[in-house]
């Protein structure tokens, strides 16, 4: 797909991926760092947003510096070893001038770089939500830009740049697999291995310190989630106005159902509910922007905001891991639904070729299982080895007392309210 | 009729609560307050390097008659203590009258409510 043959550029295509790459970029900042900042307290709304603020920064520069040439290089395609890396032919953009148009888009593979650049950025974002309010922000750096090379770079290979997942036929529009459930999963790992925050007790929440600012970057990331899904063809076409409608509808469909089960069983409708339904149902929607109709958009939007309800309410109090802000929780558990159910909703219509088991095709079910399963495993043991060689060289989690006083002020001398 | 004023740490908030709870005391008041201390903090603003020693700690405001006093110091003083310096202080404050509002009532009984009580 990173063909350089001379293709005429498209204005078009052109002009509407790089406002999906802008539409991407302002889900990190300002959007997860206002959603994730207005559910932490205020003593540590500042370490979630300098998190997101240093995910865009420092990814941005692994991503041009060698990020891109992993996942998108062809120097090993067609060899055994380009099921794994792409190559290092593209290192520091070695080659990409400014005439390289992409085929079939006919867009500059430099927007096509950028574009894919804010995905590699707002993916170790998501795990922030998993290991709030603890962990130290040295080690968040060392981690981030590990995870990044180990876990991010190999998966979008896989699954985007040509590797073997993709070679298998993997149906990823836009990043259930390699964003939301590699994000979900290193998120509950990390829950797990750093233990609960000192004075989180299973059952009892802490309250968001700003509901208002959870609503703004839950719009944040839902009007950035339309550059996500509808700029992931590459072209402005009818694909990817598909995608813009699947992924509206099916967000609204989570919003509505998350509230309907909490006034059913909590009583009220809340605010930090729909907006957390919402986000669910942008995460489900992911991987079958590109293949699903408006039947499957709604069926998603449904069952993911079930489900994820059901393991941020039951599952979690009950089993007492303490992913904060409910990384695994919707990220996770959303991308596995969204993931999986593209295989059930996938329709020929949409795809012009691959189709799900609701339209006879259980073979692709088939392989969109396999593809969740790796990811699952893979994430997983990775983010634990990491999670251990940072933990014994340089210490993870920060002092009690830091906990105790907040991060903001002993890790990074201020305070968000003054 | 005593005020008991008691700083403690944000965290111990809900221990200390429950405490209170457990032990009838029904109501109090609280915010969260800055006080000043020996502990010192770097702050920095736009590479200006200064100490800070603002200390952010919550007070609670409870009201009791003077038979509640002990246990309502004892609670507190069990559910906000880490052992760490910080802990806070409590103090205990000899209060004139009080009024119910909705009643009129003066005194004990406007701290409690009588019929609850039995």
């Amino acid at each position: 797909m990173t063909s350089l043959l001379l293709t005429t550029l498209d204005t078009g295509n052109t002009a509407w991926l790089t406002m999906s790459a802008i539409l991407v970029m302002l889900m990190t900042v300002p959007g997860l760092a206002l959603f994730y900042g207005g559910l932490v307290r205020s003593k540590n709304i500042l370490s979630i947003i300098m998190q997101c603020l240093m995910c865009t920064a420092v990814m941005s520069i692994l991503w041009i510096a060698f990020g891109y040439s992993w996942v998108f290089g062809t120097g090993f395609h067609g060899t055994g070893i380009g099921a794994i890396i792409g190559g290092f032919d593209k290192v520091f953009l070695n080659g990409v001038t400014t005439h390289s148009i992409m085929s079939p888009s006919g867009v500059p593979e430099i927007t096509f770089c950028l574009f894919q650049c804010m995905f590699a950025v707002i993916t170790p974002g998501l795990i922030i939500g998993a290991f709030a309010e603890r962990l130290k922000f040295s080690s968040f750096m060392v981690f981030t830009i590990l995870w990044s090379i180990l876990v991010y770079n190999p998966m979008a290979h896989f699954v985007w740049g040509g590797g073997w997942l993709q070679q298998m036929g993997a149906l990823d529009f836009a990043g259930g697999t390699v964003v939301h459930i590699n994000a979900g999963i290193s998120a509950l790992v990390m829950a797990l291995m750093l233990g609960r925050r000192s004075d989180y007790r299973p059952g009892k929440p802490i309250p968001a310190t700003n509901v208002t600012y959870v609503f703004l970057g839950a719009i944040f990331l839902w009007l950035g989630w339309f550059g996500f899904n509808a700029g992931s063809g590459l072209t402005a076409d009818g694909l990817d106005a598909n995608a813009f409608l699947v992924t509206h509808l099916c967000t609204c469909v989570a919003a509505i159902t998350w509230m309907a089960i909490d006034w059913i069983y909590s009583g009220k409708p809340t605010t930090v509910g729909v907006c957390t339904g919402a986000v669910a149902g942008l995460v489900a929607i992911t991987p079958a922007a590109g293949s699903t109709g408006v039947l499957g958009a709604i069926m998603i939007g449904f069952v993911t905001s079930v489900v994820c309800y059901f393991m941020v309410a039951y599952v979690k109090p009950k089993l007492g891991y303490d992913d904060a802000l409910d990384a695994f929780g919707v990220h996770g558990i959303g991308g596995i639904i969204g993931s999986v159910l593209t295989g059930v909703f996938a329709s020929a219509a949409i795809t012009g070729g691959a189709k799900g088991a609701l339209y006879g095709d259980w073979h692709q079910l088939g392989v969109q299982l396999i593809a969740t399963g790796f990811a699952i495993v893979y994430s997983g043991v990775i983010t634990f080895i990491l999670f251990k060689v940072i933990d014994k060289t340089m210490g993870i989690r920060v002092e009690p007392r830091v906990e105790e006083e907040g991060l903001d002020i002993y890790e990074h001398g201020e305070n968000a309210y003054n | 009729m005593k005020k008991i004023e008691a700083i403690i740490r944000k965290t111990r908030f809900e221990e200390v609560k429950e405490a209170l709870l457990a032990a009838d005391i029904e109501w109090f008041s609280y915010y969260d307050v800055r006080g000043e201390g020996k502990m010192r903090q770097a702050r920095i603003y736009r590479g200006v390097m200064y100490n800070t020693s603002c200390i952010e700690r919550v007070l609670l405001n409870i009201v009791v008659r003077d038979k509640n006093v002990e246990k309502t110091i004892a609670a507190v003083q069990k559910a906000a203590q880490t052992g760490e310096i910080g802990d806070g202080r409590i103090f205990v404050i000899p209060v004139e009258d009080a009024v119910r509002i909705r009643t009129g009532e003066r005194g004990d009984i406007a701290l409690y409510n009588a019929e609850l009580e039995k």
